[in-house]
Formats: structure tokens, C-alpha cells, sequence
């Protein structure tokens, strides 16, 4: 009985090792800005911003301490004028593409986006020439 | 429909086995990608770029933060970012204490660490550092393009990102490093 008191005591006393430590969270990683307007554009942009730690989360979607020091930045630089898409840019140059959500035609990506159009353009040309040779026939 | 029955082809059968076909390479590349799940760690696209302006407040009491303008001065430095919450961090600091025996200048960046707790973790696993900063929001963290602790960058005299090391620093990481740091310096 006292082992199990002892026991019941340490687990509710010992404070656990926290993994990210006890710092609270910066000032913008909960909290929303003031202007609705910035919010919002904000909010957008976090939604196409990966976590850099659960990579498969948005930061607006995450609750690493990494995601919300980096909804604390975007919410800040967004409040200070800062255009979102350079603030994309800015985390581009330092992270690479994997960092955003927002598909960009680069020199790599080009033919994703181009292949659908060449498979119309194929489509097309195989019906024509399907419908002209009966046409013919 | 009524449209008359086209003749067979001949020699158009085997293509009917086509699109099995390719469902089973489909197969194939899921299969093969579910038993070797990639690693990914998220490189920092800075190396070989000039380290980016800051300047951190002293993370504690009685040792200097860190700027920029302390880097750039012609003398090859390990930046190693860490925390005292991190337990790699705690994994590395023999090895960061072998590098500083070994005369690298090793400089310290703390993610969202408090002075107090700070202060018993280098009390406990050594202080190999000169300078400390402070950086509570991460934000030197970001302009890094780090993504995590602990991390280490090896910046030159010029003040230039030469090489990042992810992750704790393994006794056989140090010949690594010590041969970045040597190139860095040449």
C-alpha cells in the first residue's frame, strides 16, 4: 500500500522532462492579429508553409514550438507590411521549394504542369484524326 | 450504339496486359517506398552563402551573446545551435568539448532556453562555448535555414556558411567536422 502511495507520489509530483522546454510560446504563435485583413493574409499563408519538424503539417496546423515561432514571424513581418510572398521567397531561399506548399513552375517542375497540356493537345489530335478518317472512309 | 463490330487486329493482344502491367510497377515502387521510408531532413540552402545579419543577446550571465560582427573576423568558427531541453544536445557535448580541446572557436545559439536551466545544463555537460545568444522566437534559427537542434554550421573567416551538420555530433562526426573546418580555413 505505501509502495503504490510512493508510486501514485512520484508520478503526480516529479515534473516530467519536457521535450521542448519551458519557455512560453512566442507572443503570435496562438495569438491573432489585431487587423483582420493581415490576419487573413496571414492565415493563408501559414496554411501553404510546411512544418520544418512534422513535415507532413502545415505551420497553421502544427503545434511543434518550431511551427509556432514561425507563425510568431510570418504574423509579425505580415503586421510590419511585409508582402506574403516574399515572406514565401524568403523561406524558399533558406529551406529550398520543400518549405512551401504552393506549387511553383521552376526549371524542375515546368513539365508537371506542362504534360497535361500535351496530352490534350495529343487527345485532340488523335480524335480529329480519328474523325476525319472515318470522314474519309 | 450500333456501331459495326471493328475487325481484330492482329498482333494488338499483348496489349491488353499493358495497363496490368503497369499497375504492378505502380505496385512495385509503393512497395518498395513503404519498406525504405526516405529520410528527410530539410537542408539548409545557405551554404556557401554569407552568414545573415543578427545580433543575440547574452543567453546568460557572464558570457556574450552573439552577433555577425563577432564572426566575420577572419577566424573559422563552429556555430553549433542547441538547447537544454534538446537531449541530442546533451548527446553531443563531449564531442563539442573534444573540438574546442582540438582549438575550434565554438560558438552557441540557444533556442527558447531560459538562463536558469541554461545555466544547470552547462553546469552539467560542459560550457565548450566563447559566446552564447539567445533566440527565443527562433528567428536566427529561420534566417539560418536550420530546422531543428541540435545543429551546427562551420563559418569562415570571411563570414561565409560553409557546411551544416543535422543532428547531435557522433565521436565519428568529429574527424568530419575537423576536416570542414581545416578547408573553411584554407
Amino acid at each position: 500500500m505505501i509502495r503504490l502511495l510512493l508510486a501514485t507520489l512520484a508520478l503526480t509530483v516529479a515534473t516530467p522532462v519536457l521535450a521542448d522546454g519551458t519557455m512560453p510560446p512566442a507572443p503570435y504563435a496562438y495569438r491573432q492579429l489585431d487587423n483582420p485583413a493581415q490576419e487573413a493574409a496571414a492565415k493563408e499563408l501559414m496554411e501553404t508553409l510546411r512544418c520544418l519538424q512534422c513535415q507532413g503539417q502545415s505551420i497553421a496546423d502544427s503545434d511543434a514550438p518550431i511551427a509556432g515561432d514561425m507563425r510568431h514571424q510570418v504574423r509579425e513581418r505580415i503586421a510590419a507590411g511585409e508582402d506574403p510572398e516574399a515572406i514565401r521567397a524568403w523561406l524558399i531561399e533558406r529551406y529550398g521549394d520543400y518549405v512551401s506548399y504552393a506549387p511553383q513552375v521552376t526549371a524542375k517542375t515546368w513539365p508537371l504542369f506542362a504534360a497535361p497540356l500535351v496530352f490534350l493537345l495529343l487527345a485532340g489530335l488523335l480524335v480529329r484524326r480519328r474523325l476525319t478518317g472515318k470522314d474519309a472512309a | 450504339m450500333s456501331a459495326p463490330e471493328q475487325p481484330r487486329r492482329s498482333g494488338g493482344n499483348w496489349a491488353v496486359w499493358l495497363p496490368a502491367l503497369l499497375f504492378a510497377g505502380f505496385l512495385a515502387v509503393v512497395a518498395y517506398n513503404l519498406s525504405n521510408p526516405a529520410e528527410r531532413v530539410v537542408r539548409s540552402a545557405l551554404i556557401g552563402k554569407p552568414l545573415p545579419e543578427f545580433a543575440l543577446q547574452a543567453a546568460v550571465p557572464g558570457q556574450p551573446g552573439l552577433a555577425r560582427a563577432d564572426m566575420a573576423d577572419g577566424k573559422v568558427r563552429l556555430l553549433n545551435i542547441f538547447a537544454s531541453w534538446c537531449v541530442p544536445c546533451a548527446v553531443e557535448a563531449p564531442q563539442l568539448a573534444q573540438l574546442k580541446a582540438a582549438g575550434v572557436d565554438v560558438v552557441g545559439v540557444a533556442i527558447r532556453d531560459r538562463p536558469d536551466e541554461l545555466q544547470a545544463f552547462l553546469a552539467r555537460h560542459g560550457n565548450p562555448f566563447t559566446r552564447i545568444g539567445a533566440d527565443n522566437v527562433s528567428k536566427i534559427q529561420f534566417s539560418l535555414g536550420s530546422s531543428g537542434v541540435p545543429e551546427s554550421f562551420v563559418i569562415d573567416g570571411k563570414g561565409v556558411i560553409r557546411y551544416q551538420h543535422i543532428g547531435e555530433i557522433r565521436p565519428e562526426h568529429v574527424p568530419l567536422l575537423l576536416r570542414q573546418i581545416e578547408e573553411a580555413g584554407q
